[in-house]
């Protein structure tokens, strides 16, 4: 049997991976749930047929997304995840013992419950006693928290579905009121290399970079995302991502890991000259309503 | 209840949508206009457009009837209208509700006859009387002082209207206002039969009324003569697209060639089976999907006010008179006391956090909520209003409120239109006598009509809402820098 899950990364581009099994099929309210096993890239789960995780690959995302901020404030104990039903981002914060409380946002607890049942392993940390689960609308649950996060980490799918409304204006704003005096807010950026990701990645850019006023981006190489080649974004109010690395103490906190380091850490800020073009573009346009 | 009004017609027919599909299984072979001839003739609005669309644009014939003498499917689905809407007769229109007024007006009233209405009307009221030549007898509005807006009219002030002038033909009310403000329509309509006038409504913006629960009545339920309905509204068709609906009193033929005296002989099928199948949806759906609205409109309400120093108002306003009622699907919100004009709110919205509502002035914003909303959407624009207060929040010292000024009528808009007139800058127009209109638009209700006297308090507010970037429509002059005035007109 030759059966395969296929994404159009493009209209003219599809990625494919081949299929053993199709464990699960179900609609949220909210999307479409699939999860599937396969020979290459291990358990996979979609949302409305966009890959949102593998078995394989998950380390990258999630071990990025979580100790670039973890390993440059200092002290960092209260935390907001949004979205990141699957558990992964929690999986890796739960290894800090200085983080009190997390709390974890996501509006679909359909998602939670098959990543429970399929995804074990990375759902595992989603009971530990520091978690705090809301299913709710972050944009209305953002609102009404004001300054009680150190970290904001937004683990949303990308901004033509459901989770457009976390790659608004409105939506940054709130989490910049929602963050302490030095608080830092990472996002998944999505890719720069297609035009219509780029294009909306350069729009939730100047979005951040507007609101923040310390706002870089960084990267990393995600098989199964488009293009392979994924961003995030660092948003922080005082620290610098890479000035105030402190890699002495992250090491000295003994966590084993897969891709980061703290040298990568560094690195990742470097970006190639196209995107660097892109992002100043959106930089350097300040046109704002003038009142 | 009186105004739960029972379809008698089968509503889940709409015979002008079930004739197109006929018609276009039957495969006709176009010989008539239109000349695009099912869209071959323009391949790029075809590909804009989309094939389905422009197949049904297509022009009267015997099987798909005709607008301007309606025989067969066309007159089906003005009787269902009717029958859904409890009127006598609905009329589908095709030119926006602006010819659903102007031929309920043409149809009630002559040059010379004096109407009598309040002033914070849509522009067409007053254009229509620019065509006819009647004469505007104004009552004023009552006004919400704290929130800058007019309100509906007082029952004391028709009544006084309806006795200081006896001739008028008719009394005009707006069910409800932009903002959902609802007069005492009951009590208006018996006070006009009883002196021999009959009651026309501007419902614009009550399409739902006729097809909710705990709503304002509907103006063919509180026996009124005429309602100009905009479907393209709350009801769902698409724009342009409008009712004409009529009481019993009313002759349906002199009604129809009052219509046809404007109405194109061209009325596009688009448009009309986006009436008829937004009827259908309505008669069948609509109370289900407005108490949704209702409770979006709600929850919005809330959730904005929780933010602080915003103000969405909503049925505290009622009063038993000149808020006899008021409609919770409308999402009004007071910005003056964060510093912020409507207008710059209504700006940033879009500007900022690509979000266009439907219209900001001087102290409101209004966020149009209808049948195409969804839960997601309403959070962003929450979320976006708690955004901008925390970047823009300042003192309110010197923004201005908007006050009702009281018209003075010197002559008819028609005689004032007409007249001999010219140009002169804005800043030298004091004391004279307007020849045309000036508004800001939306939401359209003009601020200087023609026939009425130019006011230093008038031009202050033109400035101020100008500066402010209200956009300003009417006058001859795009620009606005010079207006047209009556000459000899000047106290
Ligand atoms: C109160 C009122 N009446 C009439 C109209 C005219 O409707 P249309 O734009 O469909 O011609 C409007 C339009 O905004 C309105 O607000």
């Amino acid at each position: 049997m030759d059966l395969w899950f296929s994404e159009f990364h493009t209209p003219d581009v599809k990625h494919s991976i081949r299929v053993t099994r199709h464990l699960y099929s179900g609609r949220s309210d909210y999307q479409q749930i699939d999860v599937f096993d396969t020979p290459e890239f291990g358990r996979v789960l979609t949302l409305d047929g966009s890959v949102m995780l593998t078995e394989r690959d998950e380390f990258i995302y999630d071990e990025m997304i979580t100790h670039v901020p973890m390993a440059v404030h200092p002290n960092i104990r209260d935390v907001l995840v949004i979205g990141a039903g699957d558990g992964g981002v929690v999986k890796e914060l739960t290894r800090y013992s200085q983080i009190r409380r997390i709390d974890l946002i996501e509006m679909d607890p359909q998602v939670i419950e098959v990543c429970r049942t399929y995804l074990p392993e990375n759902a595992s940390r989603l009971d530990d006693e520091r978690v705090h689960i809301r299913f709710e609308n972050a944009l209305r649950s953002i609102r009404r928290s004001n300054g009680n996060y150190d970290l904001i980490i937004v683990d949303s799918t990308d901004p033509f579905g459901p989770g457009e409304g976390l790659f608004t204006r409105e939506f940054y704003g709130n989490c910049f009121s929602a963050l302490r005096p030095d608080g830092i807010m990472v996002n998944q950026q999505g890719s720069p290399f297609y035009r219509q990701d780029a294009e909306a990645m350069q729009r939730s850019h100047k979005r951040i970079y507007t609101t923040f006023p310390i706002s870089r981006i960084y990267q990393a190489h995600i098989p199964t995302y488009a293009a392979g080649y994924w961003l995030f974004g660092f948003a922080s109010k005082r620290y610098h991502p890479v000035d105030d690395l402190n890699a002495e103490k992250w090491s000295s906190l003994g966590l084993e890991t897969r891709y980061y380091t703290p040298l990568l850490h560094v690195g990742s800020f470097y970006l190639p000259a196209f995107l660097e073009n892109m992002l100043r573009e959106v930089e350097q346009d300040n046109s704002q309503t003038v009142l | 209840m009186d105004r739960t009004n029972k379809p008698k017609l089968d509503q889940r027919r709409a015979p002008i949508y079930e004739a197109l599909e006929n018609f276009r299984q039957m495969r006709v072979v176009p010989f008539d206009v239109p000349g695009h001839k099912r869209g071959r003739g323009n391949p790029e609005l075809t590909a804009f457009l989309g094939e389905q669309c422009v197949s049904v644009d297509v022009n009267s014939m015997k099987p798909l009837d005709n607008l301007s003498h309606p025989i067969s499917v066309i007159r089906e689905a003005e009787m269902l209208a009717a029958d859904a809407f409890g009127a006598s007769y609905a009329f589908l229109m095709v030119g926006g509700t602006t010819s659903a007024v102007q031929s309920m007006l043409l149809s009630s009233c002559k040059r010379g006859d004096e109407i009598i209405l309040p002033r914070n009307v849509h522009r067409s009221v007053i254009n229509a009387l620019v065509l006819c030549g009647a004469v505007p007898v104004y009552v004023d509005p009552d006004v919400d002082r704290r929130l800058g807006i007019s309100l509906g009219m007082c029952r004391r002030d028709v009544a006084r209207a309806i006795r200081e002038h006896p001739n008028a033909v008719a009394v005009l009310v707006n069910n409800p206002t932009y903002y959902g403000i609802c007069s005492d329509l009951r009590a208006i309509v018996r006070m006009a039969h009883e002196a021999g006038m009959l009651c026309l409504v501007d419902e614009a913006h009550g399409t739902h009324f006729y097809f909710g629960d705990d709503m304002p009545v509907s103006a063919m339920a509180a026996g009124a003569d005429m309602s100009a309905v905009s479907m393209h509204k709350s009801g769902g068709s698409l724009t342009q697209s409008s009712l004409l609906l009529i009481g019993p009193q009313m002759s349906v033929g002199y009604v129809r060639q009052i219509i046809n005296l404007t109405q194109t002989t061209s009325a596009s099928y688009l448009l009309m089976s986006s009436l008829d199948i937004s009827r259908r949806n309505l008669a069948l759906r609509g109370r289900t999907v407005f108490a949704r609205v209702g409770e979006m409109a709600e929850y919005a309400r809330e959730e904005i006010n929780e933010i602080g120093g915003y103000y969405a108002f909503g049925k505290e306003l009622v009063n038993g008179d000149s808020v006899f009622a008021f409609d919770t699907t409308k999402l009004s919100v007071h910005t003056r006391d964060i510093g912020l004009a409507g207008i710059e709110v209504y700006d940033i919205l879009r500007d900022e956090y690509d979000i266009q509502i439907e219209f900001g002035e001087i102290g409101n914003i209004l966020a149009y909520l209808s049948m195409g909303d969804r839960p997601q959407e309403l959070e962003r624009l929450v979320s976006a209003l708690a955004d901008i207060r925390r970047r823009y929040q300042r003192s309110s010292i010197g923004l201005l409120s908007q006050e009702y000024i009281d018209p003075e009528v010197v002559m008819s808009p028609q005689d004032a239109f007409y007249a001999p007139k010219r140009s002169v800058p804005l800043e030298k127009s004091v004391g004279e006598v307007c020849s045309e209109f000036v508004m800001c638009y939306p939401p359209g209700i003009p601020i200087l009509a023609p026939g009425e006297r130019i006011t230093s308090q008038i031009l202050d507010y033109i400035e101020y809402a100008r500066s402010k970037g209200c956009s300003l429509t009417g006058p001859e002059d795009l620009a606005i820098e010079n207006i047209n005035i009556v000459i000899g007109g000047k106290k």
